[in-house]
């Protein structure tokens, strides 16, 4: 079989491959090709009818399908190859891409492979909830698949465990089309959604929020039929004698969301167990040459605007590797205090680079620092941190001492 | 009267401490922004939402088309309003953009489409 060669084979066209690829278009790299596994372009943002999107990188609010028409029509108009309904079933290291399509298997060789794949929902298997296997618990996005690209209802009485921003638009968007939602249980001491969605999704339609609580069995043999919910200890285990039952037809999960990297350890890219996204440097380069990732297949994001931005950044380093090489990137960034990661986890050096980070738990009032070598390059104060709010933190090149690693660290204050 | 509210016009969503006396708001503070104050005056007189459903589509190669209003409604109209998005129905195609209900309710706010649908051959 023989591989036609591309520049840049583009794996995903969601927000991440279609930024990535129009930017790398503008430029000047023609020879690219987005190999998509849906029947149309897009990704999660079809089925993302709720508005909020855009506010970033237009200034304006869109639904999720007008803000990825946006990126579709800018790649139909730059006449960027895309096929669909093709499946990516291989990647090697040295950059060879099978995929399955209509047409029979497909195989590339890129001088440049990007990985746009997104990620999936954690699942109910992966949560191990006691009980029977009846119909009637969904992931919050299949729940999202059914009722608005497939004009499926899903239930009538609704419980909902996770407090995930999927999860709680899903709450709103079925109170609006008719069902009762009883209530959204989370099992940590804090929302993992971010605060406005608490308040327009749930304040607005007097829906409860319960924190350190969650759901100890799925009782039902067809359809669901209840949920027992207790409530947690500090360590997240049930309390005994806390169990209350709820009737319902529908168990909602919103639980939390799992980059989808098989190709890539296929091609032997290193992961970061934290973001369980691959390893990158400020050009978004794997650890395998040549390998380059962004968007939630990276890390997740709260918001697709960044998406589009990271995705945006990724073809411009991409641009530049096909034409020249980078610089190696040979400073590792670790963490401590409360931060949970940073994207990228390695930088050259050799440009200003800006930092995207977590915290591991909601902290007010938190001093965020730089330190090498024992000193503090850069300090940053931040009125609060929230697990559910992804922020950055500015790295002049300037700055650095030397080429010895980094920390970046919360302090007490 | 004092309470706290997170400011959902953008996804810095501040949390905000406001001051207010029936419908009239005294002081704010914890935005990062004036759009906050303005949300917060907004939210003690009459808070103003926008909603997203989907209609039904005739002959499109998708049964539904995702809509939205053009501009926020008042949260209380809500109801009502969804009442009448669910009388819509539209024939393909739908173009991003399509006014599918003008001025609803009299609210001055338009139900549009979100989502391009195709007419199925």
């Amino acid at each position: 079989m023989t591989f036609i060669h591309k520049q840049a084979v583009i794996i995903g066209g969601g927000p991440g491959g279609l930024a990535a690829a129009a930017e790398l278009k503008k430029n000047g790299i023609d020879d690219i090709l987005i190999l998509e596994r849906e029947h149309t372009p897009g990704g999660i943002l079809r089925q993302c009818i709720h508005d909020g999107f855009g506010l970033t990188r237009f200034g304006e609010t869109l639904s999720g399908p007008e803000y990825a028409q946006r990126f579709i029509d800018d790649v139909k108009k730059q006449g960027i190859e895309i096929v669909t309904d093709a499946t990516v079933i291989g990647l090697t290291r040295d950059r060879k891409v099978t995929a399955a399509s209509k047409d029979g298997l497909l195989q590339y060789q890129a001088d440049a492979v990007i990985l746009t794949m997104g990620c999936r929902e954690r699942t109910r298997g992966a949560l191990s909830i006691p009980g029977e296997r009846p119909a009637g618990v969904f992931t919050a996005g299949t729940a999202q698949a059914y009722i608005n690209l497939k004009n499926k209802m899903v239930g009538k009485n609704v419980i909902i465990l996770g407090s995930g921003d999927i999860g709680m638009i899903m709450a709103r968007r079925m109170t609006l089309e008719g069902a009762k939602v009883q209530a959204v249980f989370e099992i940590q001491p804090y929302p993992s959604g971010l605060p406005r969605n608490i308040e327009q999704c749930l304040n607005d339609y007097q829906i409860p929020l319960y924190l350190s609580h969650t759901v100890t069995k799925i009782i039902g043999h067809n359809r669901l039929e209840a949920v027992e919910v207790s409530q947690v200890d500090e360590n997240m285990q049930p309390i005994p004698g806390t169990e209350k039952r709820y009737d319902c037809d529908t168990l909602i999960l919103s639980v939390g969301l799992i980059p989808e990297n098989e190709l890539s350890l296929m091609a032997g890219v290193e992961l970061d167990p934290r973001t369980k996204g691959a390893v990158v440097d400020e050009f978004y380069q794997t650890s395998v040459p040549g390998i380059f990732a962004a968007g939630n297949v990276l890390h997740v994001h709260d918001l697709v605007d960044f998406v589009s931005l990271e995705a945006e950044r990724l073809a411009k380093s991409v641009a530049a590797y096909l034409k020249e090489d980078l610089a190696p990137a040979e400073i590792s960034i670790e963490t401590g205090g409360l931060i949970g990661y940073t994207v990228p986890q390695k930088i050259s050096g050799a440009r200003d680079v800006s930092l995207s980070f977590r915290p591991r738990k909601p902290v007010r009032g938190c001093r965020v620092e730089i330190r090498q070598d024992e000193t503090c390059l850069v300090s940053r104060t931040y009125p609060k941190l929230l697990p559910a709010e992804m922020e950055t933190i500015d790295l002049p090149a300037g700055k650095l001492l030397s080429k010895s690693n980094i920390k970046v660290v919360t302090v007490d204050e | 009267m004092n309470r706290t509210m997170t400011c959902i016009l953008c996804p810095n969503g501040c949390e905000m401490t406001i001051e207010y006396k029936e419908k009239e708001l005294l002081s704010v503070c914890g935005n990062r922004c004036p759009k906050g104050a303005s949300y917060a005056e907004q939210e003690i007189k009459n808070p103003m939402r926008n909603i997203a459903s989907s209609v039904l589509v005739k002959g499109g190669d998708l049964p539904l088309c995702s809509v939205r209003l053009s501009a926020p409604i008042p949260r209380e109209k809500i109801p009502e309003v969804m009442e009448e998005i669910r009388r819509i129905t539209v024939s393909a195609p739908v173009s991003i953009g399509d006014v599918l209900a003008p001025n609803v309710l009299g609210l001055g706010s338009d139900v549009i489409a979100t989502r391009n649908i195709e007419k199925l051959h």
